[in-house]
Formats: C-alpha cells, structure tokens, sequence
C-alpha cells in the first residue's frame, strides 16, 4: 500500500506491505535507524516515536495507522544537524545511557515529559521512564539527566522539541 | 608475582579521574549509533532460523521443498549440509564429542536449537517460508534438571560422549579436612542461583559479504567475543586474514553474552555459499530461546568450619551447574570464581569440587562475571548463616574474617595473590553512611509496624583484569597464559593526535578512556585525541571487554603507547637541542632544555614528519608506536596441584540494602541502597558510577525477577518473551547511595582496577542477606534465586497455618 507519512516535519510517501510496522517502516524504507527495535511486542519502550507528541511503541503501531499523525523520531528532535536538544545535552551531561541502544527512546519519552510538565517530581519522571527498559544504567542518571534538562529548559525559557511538533493538519 | 608491565603513573592526575563528558555519548543522543541492524548492504538477503519444537529428538526427515517455492527465497540449509562444510564450534571443555554446529546435526538438544536456516530477499518472506518447512522429528527422552543429569541413568544430550558430566574436579588447596576436624563449629547448607541472564535490549545480528576477489569475508556483528576472528576462520576452513570483523560497530548492551559464534559462523557460510551479503538478527522470540545466551544455573553444597568467635576456618563448596544442551565457554564459568573463592575474607583452606552437566536446555553463556556472582551469593550465605548460628552480629563476623589491609598482597588457598584492599575501612565508610542514612532505625520502625524488614549486607570482590588462567586449570589441553589488549597512537603531520582500539564496545566508554590515557600521558586535552576502531586485519591483538579488563588492560596499552610515542618526541628534541634526554623538561608537548631553548609540538611534529636531516641517527621517520600489553602477573600455568593466579586486580564492594515485605503480598520492597565501592583509581567517575548502579539493576533482577524456566512435562521454554522474563524497571530500581574508597592497585598504570561488574557481583547477595534478614524472626530462609513474591508469601503461610494447627 501507498502512504503518506509526515516524519519530523516533512510529508513522506512510501510503498510498504499492509503488515508493515511503523518501526519497520522508519528503519528499513525510511532508513530513520536512529529507532530502534527491541522486543517487538511492545514491552521495553526502545522503539518509542512520539505520535503527535505522544510516546507510542512503533513496534505495535502500523504504518498504515500512523497516515495523518505527526510522527517524531530521534532523528527530528535536534533543532538542527549537528546540534543537541536540550534534552539530548542534559543526557549528555549526566552520562544518562552507556550502550545507547535504548536512548532514542528515552530521549523522546523524556521529551514529552516535559513538554507536558515542566517541573516533573523524581517520581513523575520514574512513571514517565517505566515504560522505556535500559539494562545499562540502573536508570539512575537517566533521572538525573530529566532532572537537568526541566531545570536547565525552566532557566533557559526554552520549550522542549516534543512542543514544537504540532499535531500534522 | 611478575614486576608490572608498565611502570605506574600516579598523580595527581590532569584528566584521571575528572568530570569529563563520555564522548560516545553524542551521536547516541541523536540516533546516529551505529548498531549491527543498521548494516544495509546492496543486494543482502536476509537469514531465518527454523527451531526445534523439542527438547530431544531425532530429525528423521526434512523437506524444505514448499519453502523453496516461494518466490524470493534463496536458499534453505540444514545441519548435515552445514556439517558437512565447516570444521564443529571451539569448546570450552575438554569434550570432543559434545560437538556443536551452528544448525543442529541428526538430533535436536533444547526447544529453540536451530534445525535449518531460510534465507530470502526479505525478512518476512524468509519467515513466510519457514513456515512451510516440514520437519519430521523422533521424539526422545530428556533431561533438564541439573542434578537429573548427574545420574548416569539419565538420557544423555550428546549420546557419543557416554554421560551428561562435562566438567567433574576435585580441588583441595590447603588442610581442609584438619580444619573442619580442629574447628568447634560446623555447618552445612545448599543455595541455588535460577537461571537468568542480561538480556541486553539489542538482540545478536550479524551480517557477512563474500568478496570472490579478494577471497575475503567481511563481518559485521553485535558482539563481545575474543578470538572472534580466529573462531569464525577456523570453522569456516579459511585462514586468518581472509576474514575481516569491523569493530566499528555499536554493541546494544552485552555484559557478557554477546558471542554470537554460530550466528556469525552461519552467516559467514551462506554469504559464501550464495555470493551475497546475508544478514541475520534475531528477533526477541529467537534471541530468548536460541540465542544461547542463558547464564549460570548453579546448585551449592557448602560446609563451613568456625571458631566461636565467627571466624571461619575452611570451607567445602561443591558447585553443580547446569550448562544447557552444549559445552561453549560456559564449564570455565565454574573456573573464575575460584580466583576469588574465598572473598574477601582470611579462610586458610578450601575444597572445591566443580561439576558441569549438559541437559535439554538452552546453551548457557557468558553473564557478567563470568559465574562469580553466583559464587559471591553462595558465600555470603554462609557468613550470614555463621552469624546466625554463633547469634552474632553479621558486619561484625565479617570484620573478624576479612584480610586486614597490612596483609596485602594476599595470597588465597588457590593461589592468586589479592593486589591491595582495605576491606575494613571500605565496610566502615558504608556503615556511616548507613547509619547517617537511619536504615538500622528505619528497620525496626518497619518492624513495630507489623511489618517484615529487614538489612541485607554483602561484602564481595571483583576479580579484574581479565586474565585467562581458568582455561588451562579447566582443561589440561588448552595453554593459554596471556589475554593481551593493545594499542597504537600516531601523531600526523598536521600534529593531530589518532589512537586505536582493537575491538566492538558495548557501552563501557572505550573510547573516551583511551582518549584519556593517551592524553594524561601527552599531557593534551583529550578531546584533541581522535579514538578509532580499526578493522581485525588492521588491529593489534585484543581480547575484546570481558573480565573487568578494560580500564586495566586497555588503559594500560593507551599509556605504554603514549608512552613509546613521547620517547621518541624527547629523543627528537634530544638530538635537535644537543641535549641530553635527562636534562629536558616535557610539558603539555613541548621539550625544554634547561637552557629554555625549546621546540614545541609542531616543530616537533615537523622534524618527525618533514626533517630526516634533523632526526637522530638510525631513527624512523614520522610518529608512530603501538603497545600490546600482557595482563600484570599473567603467564604461568597452573601448578600439579590445581593452583594458578587467575586475575591481576581486585576491586570490592559492599552493600547494605533495607528491604521491607509485606507478610500477605510477599514482595520484597527496597527501601534503602547504600553501596561502598572501591576500585582503585577512577579513571572516567561518571562511567564506573553508571556502571555499579547498572550492575545493582542487573542484580535486583537476578535476586527478585528474571528466570529462564522451563515446563517440565514438555521441556518447552516458558520465559520467552519480555512479558514472562521480567525485568527491572526504573519503578523497581531505587536511588542508590556510592560511598568511594580507594586503594590504588599496584600493578596498574594509574592503580585502577576494574569495575564493569561492579553491583551484579553483591548485589544479589545483598538481597537474599536482606530477605532473610527479614523472615528470620519467622525461622525461614529462602534460599533459592530468584527470591519471587509466590516464594515468598508461601513459605510465610506455611509458617502461620502450622501455628494456628
């Protein structure tokens, strides 16, 4: 089937099968790889995209689903190439990751956290990262890494990328 | 013991052990990791394995002909093609007969083994034509439980070699059986580790190009493998050089069980076969199943003999492991521990006898630690129990017993010498914090509220270093007496500053340490340094990250390295200035002479590069100088009787951790974390912080959560997906206090010793201390892991319901 997805901004048509995953179909006919794939039963969170600003497992959405959404994916959260978001400098900061295999999808999680909520408790940022599994870190200075960017996006009066992707018209 | 390879370098340090940004953080943030799915070559076709629905069978027939209609599929193999074509997978234990192929041959030996392969231009026409492949199986008796298999009578897995038993030997190392006849206090009991692994999130994936013209076979895979080259080249008949892994791939999590041998084994062959690049990643059902990645499953027997006063005077430990359906590296897990087998404590004898058995279940591999976990928990048991039984307070009975810090270098029974420590100290720091931290008042607040709690306390050490002395203690036919790592730095002639690693990373920050070492050497800003991963026909020798060796073994070649390099940049200025190399003063690159005529980083560079003229006589143009680095005190085979040194470097820890159960619901809640952590120096503090948090995650799920169990009427695995393998979440992961202590090690460059198992090795020690801690007013151990709620909240009733009786 044809479709037409809109990914970090741009409108993208694309031929895939009916049974096609919005996850397969960002990494293997997009060649977004930044998403990766991880269970592919919608447990661990490490294929996470945001759905117009919403965290969603791309590994149980299809393709064919997402067609008039506004998907954001790793690749569409720096405010340009070679730069970090906010979010992606605090993660830097506080070595919030080691493999980096569940990153981008921590990164978005955390991207919509605080789109919604500026100043997230430590608990509102454990229940918002629950559903994103990393077995490197602990998830330690993963929080810590949340903590940083709410504070350093207050300080800075800058709103986190998940809010600057509207919902596709 | 052997005078350290290198001379030590001590600070204080320029970057050593500073707040630094781990560089390989960036292009994780953003995505652009490289990762072993993200290989997309022109005209790949893509790998699926057929696993066997049994335990045991015999394969009668398969007929792959519906498959092979498909349109798009390329090829499908079975095992007597395979067999017929490459040399059987290297085996860890002397067992000749328990051969391995990477697709099963004759007869299938767990639910999940590789029967055939389905290759096809898509991943989901590949597993379409699975589907279609009729395979006709003999059904077989077969055996899963550990002990089961010890029974002659039981069905053998590898019928040609005669008994499920691959690994039986006895050790004594010292006057046991006079220490448990002299001792007035004796006590016996039985611990079990359950079988559980690392899961990382990245399954195994691998893709292999044939070049017909070059004759050569490229490979990239997500892995953690020595000698993974050399594995691949042998099984395929080929030589050395003819294949070529590029390291320049992310690993997404390991710890240990990325070996992916017969994946990239079978890869390897189909590119070959097909003359085309075949690409095979798992997906999750495969990765749990027949991945071969399941870790340790052991059964302890441990005697203790104690003075009064909790001082333990030997021990017996009978170590029984069930290694799943084929040998691979895991009989040597039984074989590290015993470079640590008595902890950190002053034990003078011990008898060890490690037994390893096959049976009907998946292979078991590599977990972090390499089978010392497991052994950490099985000892910390006893020093619990020995409190127990003398009514003694449990810090205090390991203080009685721990090495005093004036006693190092230590030499254990089994003959490896401890590099340094201060055990005491270490548990007193975490003590303070502790009590600072109201965990002992908290507890019996718990208590007075009807509720279980209770304190759990492991004191444990991490072997580093990463040597390999196991292999020749376990197998009289296997030598091998060093387990180098290396490096190469090279200055060009703009004066740019390169380094090398020879090998894939999981995580660990490899690049940022060499960068680091190199620099405090050249004494450069790191990030002037570019770290990168040469292909294998490119590299030095490397041991790939196993064994806690990196920091040691990697950090010591960057500084050799560095090292030859500046000599040959004071030699430079030494002939330029007509000074004597004594004389000169090297700072941040530039050579003074006292003089204070001097020649900066760019003329140095210049000279080397440009000016032959001006080199000293019988000297090699440009900069360039590599290190390979043996492993400090490495090199000497194990004596007649079964004594070796096993690892240079040894790292501990303790932990202290306040767990509170509810008495109906049975599930352990952790309340407080307090870890003292002392690995000599900190080379890079945020990357062995994120580390010992991360192995203290791993271990909450080895204590509480993760089990690779098996139904016992079909032998059919039944955690084998995220939803019935649990995991920890940042729900069940608390906040976690590190107290630092640090006593440098000897025998390193900088006195780091190694820390990439730092948590897993005490944190399950911790919380079966903590556990039962908790229900010892109830009389009650659990002593089986993974400690689960059901476990729990039964024994608890079986307490109540024969009260009220």
């Amino acid at each position: 089937m044809e479709l037409t997805l809109t990914v970090n901004g741009r409108a993208r048509r694309v031929q895939v099968e009916d049974r096609c995953t919005l996850l397969d179909c960002l990494r293997e006919t997009l060649r977004l790889t930044g998403t990766r794939a991880g269970c592919e039963h919608g447990v661990c969170g490490t294929c996470t995209v945001l759905l117009d600003g919403e965290p969603v497992r791309s590994c149980l959405v299809l393709a064919a689903q997402a067609e008039g959404s506004a998907v954001t994916t790793i690749e569409g959260v720096a405010p340009a190439p070679g730069e970090l978001s906010v979010v992606q400098d605090a993660f830097c900061e506080a070595h919030g990751m080691q493999c980096g295999y569940c990153t981008p999808g921590m990164v978005l999680t955390a991207e919509a956290l605080l789109a919604g909520n500026p100043a997230p408790t430590r608990e509102e940022i454990v229940e918002a990262i629950s559903g994103n599994l990393c077995r490197c870190t602990g998830y330690g200075q993963i929080v810590e890494a949340v903590e940083l960017a709410a504070v350093r996006l207050r300080s800075a009066n800058t709103r986190p990328a998940a809010a600057r992707m509207e919902p596709a018209k | 013991m052997n005078a350290p390879a290198t001379a030590p370098l001590r600070g204080p340090f320029r970057y050593v052990g500073k707040k630094r940004r781990v560089r390989e953080d960036r292009r994780f943030a953003t995505g652009d990791g490289h990762y072993a799915a993200d290989v997309a070559l022109p005209g790949m076709l893509h790998a699926v394995p057929l696993q066997s629905e049994y335990p045991a069978a015999r394969i009668v027939a398969i007929d792959a002909s519906a498959a092979l209609a498909l349109p798009g599929v390329r090829a499908v193999l079975t095992g007597a093609e395979l067999a017929a074509a490459i040399e059987p997978l290297m085996n860890g234990a002397h067992a000749p007969l328990v051969r391995r192929y990477p697709l099963a041959v004759g007869q299938v030996r767990y639910a999940g083994e590789w029967v055939a392969v389905v290759v096809a231009e898509s991943r989901a026409i590949a597993e379409d034509a699975r589907e279609l492949i009729a395979v006709e199986y003999a059904p077989l008796p077969f055996v899963l439980d550990g002990e089961a298999a010890l029974d002659p009578a039981s069905p053998p897995v590898h019928p040609d070699h005669g008994s499920n038993v691959l690994l039986d030997r006895h050790f004594v190392w010292g006057e046991v059986d006079a220490a448990f006849a002299a001792a007035p206090r004796r006590l016996a009991y039985r611990v079990v580790w359950g079988r559980s692994s690392t899961v990382p999130l990245e399954t195994f994936g691998v893709t292999a190009r044939w070049d017909h013209g070059l004759e050569l076979l490229d490979v990239w895979a997500s892995i953690q493998m020595p000698k993974f080259p050399d594995q691949i080249a042998r099984a395929l008949r080929l030589p050395g050089n003819a294949v070529r892994v590029h390291h320049d791939i992310d690993v997404g999590g390991s710890y240990g069980v990325k070996r992916g041998i017969k994946h990239a084994v079978l890869v390897g062959h189909l590119a070959r076969l097909l003359d085309a690049p075949v690409r095979l990643l798992e997906d999750r059902l495969e990765n749990m199943t027949g991945g071969d990645m399941q870790g340790p499953e052991r059964i302890f027997d441990v005697q203790l003999a104690f003075e009064e006063d909790g001082r333990v005077r030997a021990m017996r430990m009978r170590a029984l492991d069930n290694v799943g359906a084929y040998a691979g590296r895991s009989p040597f897990q039984l074989g590290k521990p015993i470079g640590a087998i008595v902890g950190p404590y002053a034990i003078g004898a011990v008898a060890y006898h490690a037994l390893a058995v096959t049976s009907n279940k998946t292979p078991q591999e590599a977990v972090r630690g390499f089978g010392q976990a497991p052994t950490n928990y099985a000892l910390e048991t006893g020093i619990d129990r020995v409190a127990e039984a003398l009514g003694l307070d449990r810090l205090e009975v390991r203080r009685r017993n721990f090495i005093r810090a004036e006693q190092f270098p230590y030499t254990i029974p089994s003959g490896t010498t401890y590099d340094s420590g201060d055990y005491h100290a270490l548990l007193g720091k975490a003590v303070a914090a502790a009590e600072a931290a109201g965990i002992f008042a908290e507890r019996d607040r718990l208590r007075a509220a009807g509720m279980l709690a209770g304190i759990g306390v492991a004191t444990v050490l991490e072997p580093s270093g990463g040597n390999s002395s196991f292999e020749p203690l376990l197998n009289p036919h296997n030598r091998t007496t060093t387990w180098m790592d290396s490096c190469r730095v090279t200055v060009d002639a703009t004066g740019a500053v390169t380094a090398t690693l020879h090998t894939t990373s999981a995580g660990q920050a490899h690049e940022t340490l060499v960068a680091v070492a190199v620099a405090e050497v050249l004494e450069i800003d790191p990030e002037r340094i570019r770290v990168v991963r040469p292909d294998s026909l490119g590299s030095l020798p490397s041991n790939s990250p196993v064994g806690s060796r990196m920091a040691i073994m990697l950090g010591g070649a960057a500084v050799e390295a560095a090292r030859r390099l500046k000599a040959q940049l004071m030699a430079i200025a030494a002939h330029d200035l007509g000074v004597a190399e004594g004389a000169l003063a090297y700072e941040g690159g530039r050579v003074a002479a006292p003089d204070r005529r001097a020649l900066d980083w760019a003329e140095l560079v210049q000279i080397a590069h440009r000016e032959f003229f001006r080199l000293p006589p019988g000297s090699e143009p440009g900069l360039a100088a590599s290190a390979i680095y043996q492993v400090p005190t490495g090199g000497q085979l194990p004596t007649a009787d079964g004594r070796v040194h096993m690892y240079p470097c040894h790292s501990a820890e303790c932990h202290l951790v306040l767990v509170a159960i509810d008495p109906v619901l049975g599930k352990p809640e952790i309340r407080r974390w307090i870890t003292g952590h002392d690995c000599g120096t900190v080379i890079s503090p945020d990357v062995v912080r994120g580390m010992t948090l991360g192995g203290i995650a791993h271990g909450i799920g080895a204590a509480l959560l993760e089990e690779f169990t098996y139904d016992r009427e079909t032998g059919q695995p039944t955690a084998a997906s995220f939803m019935d393998y649990p995991m920890p979440s940042a729900h069940e992961v608390p906040e976690v206090e590190i107290v630092h202590q640090c006593t440098p090690s000897p025998l390193t460059v900088f006195g780091q010793k190694g820390s990439g198992e730092s948590g897993y090795l005490g944190g399950p020690a911790a919380l079966a201390s903590a556990v039962n801690d908790a229900l010892r007013p109830l009389g009650l151990h659990i002593d089986r892991l993974p400690m689960r709620p059901a476990a729990i909240s039964d024994a608890i009733a079986d307490t109540t319901t024969q009260e009220t009786a």
